[in-house]
């Protein structure tokens, strides 16, 4: 049964008021039930493409906030792989200061609002908190990142975060390459440091993947529009279709238009494709190319864009991470009658986050699991038919941990779709490699730098998020890109 | 932002149109591509061969054919108008040689990317002699650009209103067999490239052909470029434009081109192959 936003509000106040003026114990803190994320009704929000997720109200915060306990050891910052303060910025926010908790959560974090919603907080910062621990159940944690997404949500709305302060000019110039998370990062603290900033965008709108391929109705696009706002207001000169190393090389961008240091925070946006026969029939999209089509072409709205969609009635969804999900989510509020999700190993292992596997339930995407697919099949004209499959069952664990997916013999069958989207995930571009010299990649075309400065094997230029580190996540991606700024501070410090 | 500073209609769908866009003037090469997208939040990205350049000006021309929907709200804005987005240069150059005897095939808007590639392997010292198809005599452009670069210059028809009757692949066998040039360069409407492949096969001939699929960001994210060439899945916009005419899948690459193609259009283009394959037969 779905549970409107009033009835958990009304469920929050109630408790707010038992607990009014009583000391609680550890105990009751964590017998307090986890505040629910107030949502759209599932059968209502599979036809629109407005957020899932409505947002805590202010009594539920405060409830939320009752469950922490404030622990000495604070072990969630160690979860966090940007080390937020957390019990600092929960404590204000239980007083509902939340202009006070925003201060907390900006000394570490610059993206609240965007990591509060697409944080695996399951696996980083909830992964570890004493709550979870003493229910024995990771989801019966403190919920760390709802609360972060109110509090951003809340400065926002109410205009009341803090401008960050510039320093004089330092007469430097910085080059960055991409806009994504670890690039936005890397322009905040190097334009705050005094220097002029000049980020260069492939596409024709600045957010990397939180424009193009995370869906509107996970990340709705007017937050990243506002964190592109924010650098501009900081002076952060932003370049839209400049696709580094074909209109400028990096070489020339320092050589010829003084640019002093380059961060390329380019991402991983090259498509895996299985490999498998049929993989170029008419229908048979990578994640990319579908997500893309929806959200940054705006296809989604048919009657406005110009960008069309392939109609599709069964969808098959190769993959079993955050991007096989929003494919799936995504293709269900195209039209789709039936999405199905194929992966190849149980429930246990899906990638994806926790959150978003739920929601995919409740939309009713169907999941095959323990399912390899051989090939996929198409008819006469080029369209596909089907996919064939075989039944999996899982075998000794692999160097992942995660226990491999083996093959049952003699249990091959063709499965009925007209679509295909692959999203077994993405790998470096290799674009900036091709065209700079001295640049070094590893076996899987991720930049080799330095550990600590995040330099690369050219000097001057420095690196961080999915190009470094693979397919990572957003968090990751913003936490490498400051990383990299203070280095490259230091670096112009001493040149 | 980038102006429109010329437009000039050229036929009656095609449009010559020169715009501001200094950086992909001075770094572009023949070969070589942009996208091109407007209209705000709901515009398409088009891709759109850069047909010359001028860097002290920094302008690019492009030839356009309004084909469909964006290509019509394109051509439809005048000199003074910009454009919201314009991208590149995309795409690899074409490898210019001293090849000796090259052969150019340009098949109707497929002449304008041709031209900067003639041109560079002209001056080159290249011998070069260029095949201009087109269905009738309204639709050649560039023609005179064409004319004093080519050491001859061969026109043809389908209707036969100016210069040959007949198709592209004509002339191009005949000139196989008698002048066997060196390379053959090839483009045009797809079909009319995998006919070309096909003429200039049996003559062990290496052939060129610039591939148009169907793009969206034109930076190797997305994989809706994708081809089959040989054995390999290529990008068009990162490994291409320009293939081994002899490698690519010709009948894939033509029915992913028809993705999102109504019935009438797929009636149209088996037409079209019913024509070609009549006309093989001959
Ligand atoms: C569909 C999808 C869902 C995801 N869901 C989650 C999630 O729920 N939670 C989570 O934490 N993570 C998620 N991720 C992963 C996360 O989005 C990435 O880890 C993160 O965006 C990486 O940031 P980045 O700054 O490295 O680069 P990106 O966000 O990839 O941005 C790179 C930008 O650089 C541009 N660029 C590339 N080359 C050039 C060039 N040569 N010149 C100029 N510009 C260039 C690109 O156009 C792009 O805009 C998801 C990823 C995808 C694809
Ligand atoms: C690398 C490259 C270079 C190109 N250079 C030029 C150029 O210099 N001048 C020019 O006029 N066009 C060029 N094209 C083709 C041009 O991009 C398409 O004509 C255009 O995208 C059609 O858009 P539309 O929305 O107006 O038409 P649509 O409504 O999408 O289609 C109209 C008709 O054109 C067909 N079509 C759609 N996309 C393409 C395509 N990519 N190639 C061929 N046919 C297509 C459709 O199937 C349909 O029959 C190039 C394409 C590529 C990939
Ligand atoms: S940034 Fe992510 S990991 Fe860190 S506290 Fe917030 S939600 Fe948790
Ligand atoms: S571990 Fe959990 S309970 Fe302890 S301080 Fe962190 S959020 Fe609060
Ligand atoms: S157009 Fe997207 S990968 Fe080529």
């Amino acid at each position: 049964m779905h549970i409107t936003r009033e009835e958990l509000n009304k469920t929050a106040e109630d408790i707010l008021s038992k607990y009014d003026g009583v000391t609680l114990t550890a105990k009751d803190r964590a017998g307090i039930p986890v505040q629910e994320m107030p949502a759209q009704d599932p059968s209502v929000r599979i036809t629109n493409m407005e957020e899932v997720n409505e947002g805590y109200t202010e009594a539920q915060v405060k409830a939320e906030a009752l469950r922490c306990l404030q622990c000495k050891n604070k072990p969630c910052i160690k979860g966090c792989p940007v080390g937020i303060n957390i019990p600092g910025f929960i404590a204000k926010a239980a007083e509902g200061d939340f202009a006070g908790a925003n201060q907390v959560i900006k000394e570490s974090s610059l993206l609240p609002s965007i990591c509060g919603r697409v944080c695996p907080q399951e696996s980083q910062c909830q992964a570890t908190c004493t709550v979870g621990k003493m229910n024995k159940d990771v989801n019966k944690a403190v919920s760390i990142g709802r609360i972060e997404r109110f509090v951003a949500d809340y400065v926002r709305e109410n205009d009341c975060d803090v401008a960050p302060e510039i320093k004089k000019a330092s007469g430097k110039r910085v080059a960055i390459v991409g806009s994504g998370p670890s690039s936005i990062a890397a322009a905040a603290d190097l334009r705050k440091a005094g220097h002029e900033v000049v980020m260069f965008e492939a596409l024709h709108k600045a957010g990397g993947v939180l424009v193009y391929g995370i869906p509107e109705f996970r990340l709705p696009k007017k937050l990243v529009q506002h964190e592109i706002d924010n650098l501009k207001a900081m002076g952060v000169e932003i370049n839209l279709n400049y696709l580094v190393g074909k209109t400028r090389t990096i070489e020339t961008l320092m050589s010829k238009d003084g640019f002093d240091a380059v961060f390329v925070g380019s991402g991983a946006g090259l498509p895996k494709f299985m490999n498998i026969p049929g993989e170029n029939l008419i229908g048979v999209f990578s994640a990319n190319e579908y997500l893309t089509r929806s959200n940054l072409m705006k296809a989604y709205d048919e009657k406005h864009s110009r960008t069309p969609l392939w109609e599709s009635k069964r969808v098959a969804i190769f993959g079993g991470g955050n991007v096989a999900m929003d494919a799936a989510r995504t293709a269900k509020r195209l039209g789709a009658e039936n999405v199905t999700i194929i992966y190849r190993r149980s429930e246990e292992e899906l990638p994806a986050r926790v959150e978003e596997v739920g929601h995919a339930k409740e939309e009713g995407i169907e999941f095959m699991m323990l399912h390899q697919p051989h090939a996929i099949v198409g008819d006469d004209k080029g369209h596909v038919t089907g996919v064939k499959v075989v039944t999996c069952e899982l075998g000794e664990p692999d160097a992942s941990g995660r226990r491999r997916p083996v093959e049952i013999e003699g249990t091959e069958q063709v499965v009925d779709f007209d679509t295909v989207v692959v999203s077994i995930g993405n790998t470096s571009n290799p674009l900036i490699k091709q065209t700079t010299e001295g640049i070094d990649v590893n076996r899987r075309g991720n930049f080799i730098v330095n550990e600590e400065t995040l330099e690369t094997t050219v000097p001057g230029v420095f690196a961080g998020g999915d190009i470094v580190l693979g397919a990572a996540t957003v968090i990751l991606a913003m936490g490498q890109g400051r990383k990299a700024a203070a280095a490259i501070n230091a670096y112009l410090g001493d040149k | 932002m980038n102006k429109i500073v010329y437009k000039e209609q050229l036929s009656n769908d095609i449009y010559k149109i020169i715009i501001q866009a200094p950086l992909i003037a001075e770094a572009r090469k023949p070969g070589q591509f942009v996208i091109l997208q407007d209209g705000g939040d709901f515009g398409e990205r088009i891709p759109l061969t850069i047909a010359d350049a001028d860097t002290e000006k920094g302008t690019i021309t492009l030839i356009i054919q309004a084909s469909g929907e964006s290509t019509m709200l394109l051509t439809s804005k005048e000199v003074g108008d910009s454009y919201d987005n314009v991208l590149g240069p995309l795409g690899n150059p074409t490898e210019l040689d001293n090849y000796g005897k090259v052969l150019c095939v340009g098949g109707g808007v497929g002449v304008a990317p041709m031209y900067p590639i003639a041109k560079a392997l002209h001056n080159m010292g290249n011998e070069v002699k260029i095949i201009m198809g087109a269905r009738n005599k309204d639709l050649f452009v560039m023609k005179d650009e064409m004319r004093a670069i080519a050491d001859e210059l061969i026109l043809i028809t389908d209707d036969g209103s100016s210069g040959r009757k007949g198709l592209v692949t004509e002339p191009l066998k005949e000139l196989c067999e008698e002048w066997k040039p060196d390379v053959v360069f090839i483009i045009g409407p797809p079909i009319m490239m995998k006919f070309c492949a096909l003429t200039t096969k049996p003559f062990g001939i290496k052939s060129y052909a610039s591939l148009n699929t169907i793009m969206i960001d034109g930076t190797g994210m997305c994989g809706g470029c994708r081809v089959s060439i040989g054995d390999d899945t290529k990008f068009v916009c990162v490994d291409g434009p320009e293939f081994d005419a002899h490698k690519v899948d010709w009948n894939n690459m033509l029915t992913r081109l028809g993705t999102y193609k109504g019935i009438e259009t797929e009636k149209k283009q088996e037409c079209l192959c019913e024509l070609k394959q009549k006309n093989e037969a001959r």
